[in-house]
């Protein structure tokens, strides 16, 4: 166990240092924030104290080196905009997107599970074909177009539910959340539910093949021949083993929940972290979006961690450091 | 009070598969009585599982019973309800499959396995139910039970998780238990300490068994009487000595004379030429026609089966 987690520790740290050279070459190439940052009317002399000010006169070799120096001390560089830290700007933006993607994902395990393996045993019936079809849907129709349609439909025509915002929030261990009001929670289910369409679908898929492939083994066959019950049999012994690939599936996926919730956060102007790089990118604030990445990519590593780690205590045929 | 556990009549099942109708049971009778030991030999293919699966009323789709009659304890259970069946399955009759690497759940613990079967017919404490499922695994021959019962099917070899699966067979004391070719998936010497273990169980507990097997050795030493199966239909049956000695069938006479014996060592080992039909299109007449010596006109008319005195049946036109 420890021989694991210091050799995916050390790969992790390798893979965060590719990722900040690819990220950082990147933002240099796609365009130059001074002409943006800078009032047109300015003088040379005032431009180049801008360029000055903000490390661009140096080169790129140099301000990664910089960039490097500090990020091992924690510091991400501050925003061009809000000169304040970029990492700050990120974390306070966070738990906005945090709690959209967990209710997103929560939507997606306790929605999709139960109708995908409703779908695999009935799945000669008009309801598993209708399960299948709306699985289908949820795969193929892009987010941003579902959302605005979700905004079209129970915003504006129906006028249920409001269409942007995060609504009345209170604190939780320090943390703002929306999930404790009810204007809160209104404000939540439409964002959560475009978030979870495309995950929700997937969640069928996995649950359906899996149920599928689970009814046909010899192990089913047996426990009917004990005179087991269907509903233990479904309940127990198939969905335990289900349960292993579709929640370490979903729990790779997280990851790009969060980073999906970009256009979702957008789209309902959620105020998460999302949206402000969304931002940044309009105004090239480089500290930003560098640090969205890296940070981004941190999680990734720890939810990949966490899903190996909690796939091996599911699995009793499986020892951590056995695979890789 | 006749002895008789098990009596099927006529008993036809078949698979409506996009290609036709496989006829994968087609009129088989066969009666087992308390506490006989009843062996089932055919080649692959010739119906042996699905004759089990249709006792226990575990043939999934496109199968289906079409005809015929089975009778357990003197009663019709063909046409039970969903829940008659589940009582009845485990507890009445039990069912022991070929794959001991596939019939245990991999995920769950063995005693997560064994205690359901109990409670699944009794209400007994979980305590108490545990306590059947050690014993048992005593019996069966798996050392220290009661910290072996807490491990996991991966846990265990081979041979260790088909004794598991039988005394998961044995829980609830059946009156009959039928084993699907248990042992093949083993190594001999396992496999012979099985089924010498399996005959001691059925002499103490009175247990009846269908022992499905393609090695007619096996049943040799074990069985009391053997029904030879070919493409659905049982085509000679009888004491099991009388039978290995005298076949009277030309395909049992064949299939002994492919088993290699101490006394026609260094001699070619016969082999039954041509292969399986198709259970598709079952050529008309005797359906072991094509592969057969002795087969003639009259043979292009199905053969029915001829019972002499001492209880031997044979389906043949010309028996040797
Ligand atoms: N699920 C199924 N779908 C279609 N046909 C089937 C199915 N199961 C069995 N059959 C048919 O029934 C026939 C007999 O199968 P069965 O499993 O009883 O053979 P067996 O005698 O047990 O052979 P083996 O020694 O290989 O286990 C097969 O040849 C096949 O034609
Ligand atoms: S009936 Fe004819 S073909 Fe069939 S086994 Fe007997 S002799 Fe051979
Ligand atoms: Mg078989």
């Amino acid at each position: 166990m420890l021989a694991f987690l210091i050799r995916r520790i050390s790969q992790s740290v390798m893979v965060l240092l590719v990722m900040s050279v690819l990220v950082f070459v990147g933002v240099f190439y796609i365009g130059n924030p001074i002409d943006i940052l800078i009032a047109p009317d300015a003088t040379p002399a005032e431009y180049a104290r801008a360029v000055k000010e903000l490390g661009l006169d140096k080169p790129m070799l140099d301000q990664y080196w910089i960039f490097l120096k500090d990020a091992v001390h924690g510091d991400l560089g501050n925003s061009f905009v809000y000169n304040e830290p970029a990492l700050k700007l990120i974390l306070q933006r966070m738990p906005a997107t945090m709690e959209l993607a967990v209710t997103a994902m929560l939507m997606a395990v306790f929605i999709g599970i139960p109708l995908g393996m409703l779908a695999g045993i009935k799945h000669d019936t008009m309801l598993g074909r209708s399960i299948m079809r709306f699985s289908i849907l949820g795969f193929s129709l892009p987010t941003f177009w579902v959302g605005l349609m979700f905004i079209i439909l129970f915003s504006v025509q129906l006028g249920w539910l409001p269409s942007g915002g995060r609504g009345t929030t209170v604190e939780l261990l320090g943390v703002p959340v929306s999930f404790l009001t009810w204007d809160g929670i209104q404000h939540l289910i439409l964002p959560a539910m475009n978030l979870a369409l495309f995950k929700t679908s997937l969640a069928i898929r996995l649950s359906r093949a899996g149920v599928q492939e689970n009814l046909q083994m010899d192990y089913v066959k047996f426990a009917k021949a004990k005179g087991l019950s269907n509903t233990r049999i479904i309940g127990l012994h198939v969905m335990k083993n289900i349960m292993i690939p579709v929640i370490t599936v979903l729990g790779m996926e997280f990851g790009g929940l969060i980073a999906f919730a970009v256009v979702t956060e957008t789209i309902f102007s959620w105020p998460g972290m999302g949206k402000l790089v969304i931002d940044s990118i309009g105004v090239l604030d480089r500290p930003v979006i560098v640090a969205y990445l890296l940070i981004t990519v941190t999680m990734f590593i720890i939810i990949n961690l966490l899903v190996d780690i909690i796939y091996s205590i599911l699995d009793p045929r499986v020892r951590l450091g056995d695979h890789n | 009070m006749s002895n008789e556990l098990l009596d099927i009549k006529k008993l036809e099942t078949f698979f409506y598969t996009r290609a036709g109708i496989a006829k994968a049971v087609n009129g088989i009778s066969l009666s087992v009585d308390k506490g006989e030991i009843v062996g089932i030999v055919g080649e692959s293919g010739s119906g042996k599982s699905v004759t089990g699966f249709s006792i226990m009323g575990l043939v999934d789709p496109p199968g289906e019973i079409a005809g015929g009659s089975i009778k357990f304890k003197g009663e019709e259970i063909i046409g039970q309800t969903e829940e008659e069946w589940r009582s009845f399955r485990g507890a009445k009759v039990s069912m022991i499959f070929q794959d001991p690497m596939m019939t245990l759940n991999p995920v769950l613990r063995i005693d997560t396995q064994m205690i359901e079967a109990i409670r699944a017919h009794e209400k007994v404490s979980k305590k108490e139910a545990r306590r059947r499922c050690v014993e048992t695994l005593a019996m069966v021959g798996i050392p220290s039970p009661a910290e072996r019962i807490k491990s996991y099917p991966h846990q265990f070899s081979g041979g260790m998780r088909q004794r598991v699966a039988i005394a998961i067979g044995l829980l609830n004391k059946p009156d009959l238990i039928i084993a699907d070719e248990p042992t093949t998936a083993l190594d001999v010497t396992i496999q012979g300490q099985i089924l010498s273990e399996m005959q001691t169980l059925c002499r103490k507990t009175g247990m009846a068994l269908i022992w499905i097997t393609h090695d007619l050795t096996v049943i040799a030493g074990l069985a009391h009487k053997v029904a030879v199966m070919y493409a659905g239909k049982i085509i000679e049956s009888g004491n099991v000595q009388e039978v290995l000695d005298e076949p009277l069938h030309p395909y049992t006479h064949g299939l002994i004379g492919s088993v290699p014996s101490r006394n026609k060592r260094g001699q070619p080992l016969y082999q039954i030429p041509g292969m399986t039909p198709s259970l598709i299109n079952i050529p008309e007449g005797c359906s072991f026609r094509m592969r057969c010596p002795h087969a003639d006109e009259i043979c292009m008319k199905e053969p029915d089966e001829t019972i002499s005195d001492n209880g031997r049946m044979v389906r043949c036109h010309h028996p040797l």
